[in-house]
């Protein structure tokens, strides 16, 4: 099976004074899949993607997304290019209505977003309950929808999220990668950053496992929830 | 204390106070977003009298020109403030960017008296502010009346931007999270350079204003009312706008009702100032309008 990958990474580095986070990594996410960085904290996943979204200054390599290199460019410019991240903690705006949090994931475009917002309060009822509500007033569970909801709103053709699932309880894990598979249904290429190896190699078409800066190991998602190796390390199960 | 004399101290308090509340929006703005404690601010205040004088002194503009042309002019050096002193010191830690922000506050003062020198000037004279109008025993210069009125029209207009545009929505968001903000494609050195331009274009006006009441113009000026309504801000909520307003109103107020009532206290009237800080910061630290950060986890 090929096809084109949306999101090209190679020879990816990553450093924190002096620390390589991330060490010459490559990987590709082919367009319209759902690929995942799975492994233990501190393995460079999150640096990963702030790097492809230019949080962090690589140290090397490069990101090619469309083919254009996305390296040195400033992140306005990238999230404008088509390619977003749900960041790791949510982060929504507090102090912003949920109305408003949505409309500020859409900063950049100037058309009518009316559409936009009727669909991603089609995919999060609970969200459009609570439209004029402060974001911080939500729960865990709804920020995480709304972190995603916002990330929608700028029609990314590429949606990456940084452990969506952290800290919430697991009916709400399930519900938001029931949510991550319809987005991806409806054609946008997802990257996912996970400790919860089970759940996101269940969602992921193909998998990429990493350790301090790494990449040890990729397959399809299937192939490594089967692998012994994984089966032990992240998915707290014996060898078979 | 008859009635008149009262009603007399009570419009001048309000008038003083609306001048502080001018200055305090923008220690309040810029330290909303920035987390930064703007000491320059008084001196960009500073700067624009003397822009005033250039205009209408030494060039002889008429007021009608000079005015909007030196708003502007303070504007620009605001943002050119932000631009070389603040901006390279981003991702610095804060305690670099406020050190740099009272090297900025020295610079500006000692550029000041370099250019100017040390011998204060005469504020041109404003017929329309300065003219003096009598009430029954009352009088008091069209300056005390215009600047709460305008302090109340500018505050008006700066809710509406702040609640109501995609630019304050920004401001909003930027005061929060400045990266996340970053990935929501929001370009956070133009709203960062748009709150220093609001910022610097009150501190014009409130020059204006001062000059009509205190007419006295030297490099050094900046500094009282500078450090009074950087306490206006913080006893309103240092970061809530009308906070600052109703800060530097009361501020006004009470140390003009103060020396009113107790004459023997004249000499403390800048005290007083730095009296109500501290008792705030030890019976409500987050200021009157403040409100408690609630961050959940």
């Amino acid at each position: 099976m090929r096809s084109e990958n949306i999101l090209e990474i190679s020879g990816l580095s990553v450093s924190y004074g002096g620390i390589r986070a991330v060490k010459e990594i490559s990987f590709g996410v082919p367009k319209g899949k759902v690929v995942t960085l799975i492994g233990a904290n501190g393995a460079g996943k999150s640096s990963t993607l702030r790097a492809i979204v230019g949080l962090e200054k690589p140290a090397g390599g490069s990101i090619l997304f469309n083919g254009v290199e996305l390296s040195g460019l400033s992140t306005d410019a990238i999230v404008e290019k088509g390619i977003t991240l749900v960041p790791e903690g949510r982060r929504v705006f507090p102090n912003l209505s949920v109305l408003e949090n949505l409309k500020i994931g859409a900063y950049m475009r100037k058309d009518d977003l009316t559409a936009d917002i009727a669909w991603v309060y089609g995919l999060f009822p609970r969200l459009k309950e609570r439209s004029w509500q402060k974001a911080g007033t939500l729960s865990g569970g709804e920020q995480q929808m709304l972190a995603i909801g916002r990330a929608l709103m700028s029609k990314p053709a590429v949606i990456m999220m940084d452990e969506p699932s952290l800290g919430l309880a697991p009916i709400i894990v399930q519900g938001v990668f029931d949510i991550i598979r319809e987005i991806n249904r409806q054609g946008v290429t997802i990257l996912l950053v996970e400790q919860n190896a089970n759940m996101a190699l269940k969602a992921a078409d193909l998998a990429c496992v990493m350790e301090t800066g790494t990449i040890t190991m990729r397959g399809s998602g299937a192939e490594l929830l089967e692998n012994d190796e994984i089966r032990a390390a992240y998915l707290g199960k014996a060898r078979k | 204390m008859s009635m008149d004399i009262f009603l007399q101290h009570l419009l001048n308090g309000i008038s003083v106070g609306s001048l502080y509340a001018l200055i305090a929006i923008g220690y309040t703005m810029v330290y909303g977003i920035l987390l930064l404690i703007n000491f320059a601010h008084g001196d960009i205040f500073m700067m624009a009298s003397y822009f005033m004088i250039f205009a209408v002194v030494d060039f002889g503009l008429p007021v009608w020109i000079s005015l909007p042309m030196i708003i502007v002019l303070t504007v620009i050096l605001g943002m050119l403030l932000e631009r070389s002193a603040y901006k390279p010191l981003r991702n610095a830690p804060r305690m670099s960017i406020m050190i740099s922000a009272i090297g900025a506050s020295y610079l500006l003062e000692n550029l000041a008296v370099y250019l100017f020198s040390g011998v204060p000037k005469g504020y041109p004279d404003i017929p329309w502010l300065t003219k003096v109008i009598n009430v029954g025993t009352i009088s008091f210069q069209t300056v005390t009346v215009i600047a709460p009125v305008l302090v109340i029209v500018i505050l008006g207009a700066l809710m509406a931007l702040v609640n109501h545009t995609r630019t304050g929505m920004a401001m909003r968001a930027v005061s929060k999270d400045f990266e996340t903000a970053r990935l929501m494609g929001v370009r956070i050195d133009r709203v960062i350079a748009v709150t220093f331009a609001i910022g610097s274009g009150l501190a014009a006006v409130g020059s204006v204003l001062w000059g009509a009441k205190y007419s006295s113009v030297y490099p050094l000026m900046g500094v009282m009312p500078g450090l009074k309504c950087f306490v206006a801000a913080v006893f309103g909520g240092i970061g809530n706008i009308p906070g600052a307003v109703l800060g530097g109103i009361v501020l006004g107020l009470g140390e003009t009702l103060l020396v009113a009532f107790f004459p023997g206290l004249t000499g403390y009237r800048d005290a007083f100032a730095f009296v109500v800080l501290i008792v705030m910061l030890l019976v409500r630290p987050n200021g009157l309008l403040g409100e408690k950060e609630a961050d959940k986890v």
